[in-house]
């Protein structure tokens, strides 16, 4: 069962008077019923305590929260009807795996037979009927995480809430159990919330992703619209690896274009207001080109495998171009770089926000 | 021969010497509780006797004299259990309470609050001794196992909240945190999740607080009547009662008897003891 989850005006501040901190500053997302709503932030921005307090584990100082239309303000986390999974999983280490995922649905006094019949259930969905009768010390890393899932699945929640599930995995399992959780959120339809400061995860799994910073929701659309149109050259710059490129300089009018100066170079580009701009580019959408007027110089090969990243050193700082592994530059080399007048991204000089 | 075995040499003859010289008391208890006035008289404190006589032993239980109570230790080891018991259990249940309190479900000014508890672990009990007694005589206790009960739990709250509460610190917060999202209250989680964690620290707890509790002698003399004195007192009294001849088998058969629970609790339980003071952390 889907449910919409409501997010409306939500403030939480930490401490009184001079010691007063707002980690969160009216916060509004609203999400669909059975949508994947990704929390994306650097450590501290403030996604960790909006998932608690949507779970209930913390009350906001001000704002409203709605699960399925109810208000849920003041209500215990146990009867929010929703289940959450913590970075280090908080598995009960006295009990067995199938006690584990079972336990919440003894708690609302579901009788024996039939919660014996969910455990095996979400056992079998999860791959994991072989460790029911096994502690949480007996499993690896990847065996916990499944069985912290299994708790969460048991219940059939109206909402997910996952705290940067993956981030005690390496590298190899965080992929595995990434393609995992979507499947699970695919074959159970259930609203999902999740926390991550992973922007690959945040790109993967998210239908819709909020990105956060200072306790300020900075954008919150599908992962193309955050990926190709982004608000701020912050959003720009988290979203995205290597990392959006940023020059900044002075447009005028040449007519249809505009010619766009900086230091060490120019470039002719439609920029959509003439002065002080910001121009944010992806490696991506910068070429090498031997005849380009803008040049510098290459201090750094990075390949990896199915590209290469050049990064040149100009004018304007250091400069990430995307190329095919076939490419022949070594570091010492002077290159031109060209940029196409699609994919380009203006932002305001002085505030950063996003022209259009 | 290396350093090596130099040294683990070293080490052997000083485990070898300390525990000669903790055992060699217990060795000449044991003798000597076992020896007749006779071969006592003879001298020889290390001497093995040469019968096995348990007199002395059948003695020292069950009419020994006290002033001129002739009963022997009995009423007074039954004093103790009936006092050690409840007040190990109590205590032990308060600070496992007080600690999931003071680490979990913390509140504005419970670290003060914490503070305060540790201060009664370092405050002398010669202090409270007064004023205990005007409460137990005004609660109408005084003189009463119940009220050897009564004050033993609550010197001992101070010392089971600081076990509790540190080791309790160690559990993750998202443990708890899971739990309530399960649907589990405070008491549940205290007793489903938190206790099954605590089998070390239980441990450690009770044999501190039956250590503590059954060798008193400081509450046992201040607050006991004639028939609610504990085994250290009665062990003291017993080995005070001047007659003709000193009975030195029977004082020793006596310490023993007074000595054998404590160091039965620490058999039955010791490995959990030390387990649970290098215990630090809990793992998932």
């Amino acid at each position: 069962m889907a449910a919409p989850l409501h997010i409306a005006g939500i403030r939480k501040v930490f401490g009184k008077g001079d010691k007063a901190v707002e980690v969160l500053k009216r916060i509004n997302i609203d999400v669909a019923p059975g949508e994947f709503l990704i929390l994306v932030g650097p450590s501290g921005c403030g996604k960790s305590t909006l998932l608690n307090i949507i779970a209930g584990l913390e009350e906001p100082t001000e704002g409203e929260l709605r699960i399925n239309g109810k208000n849920v303000i003041g209500m215990a986390p146990a009867q929010r009807d929703i289940a959450m999974v913590f970075q280090s999983y908080a598995l009960y280490p006295t009990m067995s795996v199938a006690d584990n995922i079972g336990f919440a649905l003894e708690m609302r006094k579901v009788p024996k037979d039939v919660r014996t019949k969910r455990i095996h259930e979400v056992a079998a969905m999860l791959q994991i009927e072989h460790l029911l009768d096994r502690r949480p010390a007996q499993l690896s890393g990847g065996q916990r995480q499944r069985v912290a899932m299994g708790r969460a699945l048991a219940r059939d929640p109206q909402l997910f809430l996952f705290d940067e599930p993956l981030s005690n995995l390496d590298a190899k399992l965080r992929v595995e159990m990434r393609a995992e959780i979507k499947r699970l959120h695919l074959v159970s339809g259930i609203t999902t919330v999740y926390v991550t400061h992973d922007q690959i995860e945040a790109m993967t799994l998210g239908s819709r992703i909020a990105v956060m910073k200072d306790g300020i929701l900075q954008q919150i659309g599908t992962p193309d619209e955050i990926y190709r149109l982004p608000a701020n050259t912050y959003v720009a710059g988290f979203i995205g690896s290597p990392t959006m490129n940023f020059i900044t300089g002075t447009a005028s009018s040449t007519g249809a274009t505009s010619l766009f100066s900086f230091e060490g170079g120019s470039l002719q580009l439609p920029s959509p207001v003439q002065g002080k701009v910001t121009l944010g580019q992806r490696p991506e959408h910068i070429h090498l080109s031997d005849d380009a007027s803008w040049r510098g110089q290459v201090t750094l090969v990075e390949p990896t495998g199915a590209d290469t990243y050049v990064v040149v050193k100009t004018g304007v700082g250091l400069i990430t171009v995307r190329t095919p592994p076939s490419t022949q530059v070594k570091v010492g080399d002077t290159v031109g770089m060209t940029v196409s007048s699609h994919h380009n991204n203006w932002f305001d000089a002085q505030s950063s926000l996003r022209l259009s | 021969m290396n350093a090596k075995n130099l040294s683990r040499l070293a080490v052997y003859s000083v485990l070898l010497i300390a525990a000669f010289f903790f055992l060699v008391p217990l060795y000449v208890m044991l003798v000597t509780s076992l020896k007749d006035g006779a071969q006592i008289r003879a001298g020889n404190l290390l001497s093995l006797p040469t019968s096995l006589n348990v007199d002395a032993w059948a003695l020292a239980w069950s009419s020994a004299c006290t002033g001129v109570d002739c009963r022997g230790l009995k009423p007074f080891f039954w004093n103790s259990v009936s006092m050690a018991v409840p007040a190990v259990l109590i205590s032990t249940t308060i600070g496992a309470i007080n600690g999931y309190v003071l680490s979990m479900w913390k509140f504005r000014g419970s670290d003060l609050l914490f503070g305060f508890m540790l201060f009664g672990v370092f405050m002398p009990f010669q202090v409270v001794l007064l004023p205990m007694s005007q409460v137990l005589g005004f609660l109408g206790l005084s003189s009463s196992i119940t009220g050897l009960v009564m004050v033993h739990s609550l010197a001992g709250m101070a010392g089971t909240t600081l076990f509790f509460r540190n080791y309790y610190t160690a559990i993750p917060r998202e443990l708890v945190n899971a739990a309530r999202m399960d649907g589990a209250g405070f008491w549940r989680i205290f007793y489903r999740i938190v206790i099954p964690m605590s089998t070390p620290i239980l441990m450690v707890t009770l044999i501190w607080q039956f250590t503590n509790i059954w060798n008193d002698f400081l509450f046992g003399v201040a607050f006991s009547g004639a028939d609610s004195k504990p085994i250290t007192v009665g062990l003291n009294n017993m080995a005070n009662t001047t007659s003709s001849v000193k009975n030195y088998n029977v004082d020793m058969a006596a310490a023993i008897i007074a000595g054998l629970p404590t160091m039965l609790v620490y058999v039955l339980a010791g490995q959990y003891f030390v387990k649970g003071l290098t215990a630090g952390a809990v793992k998932g």
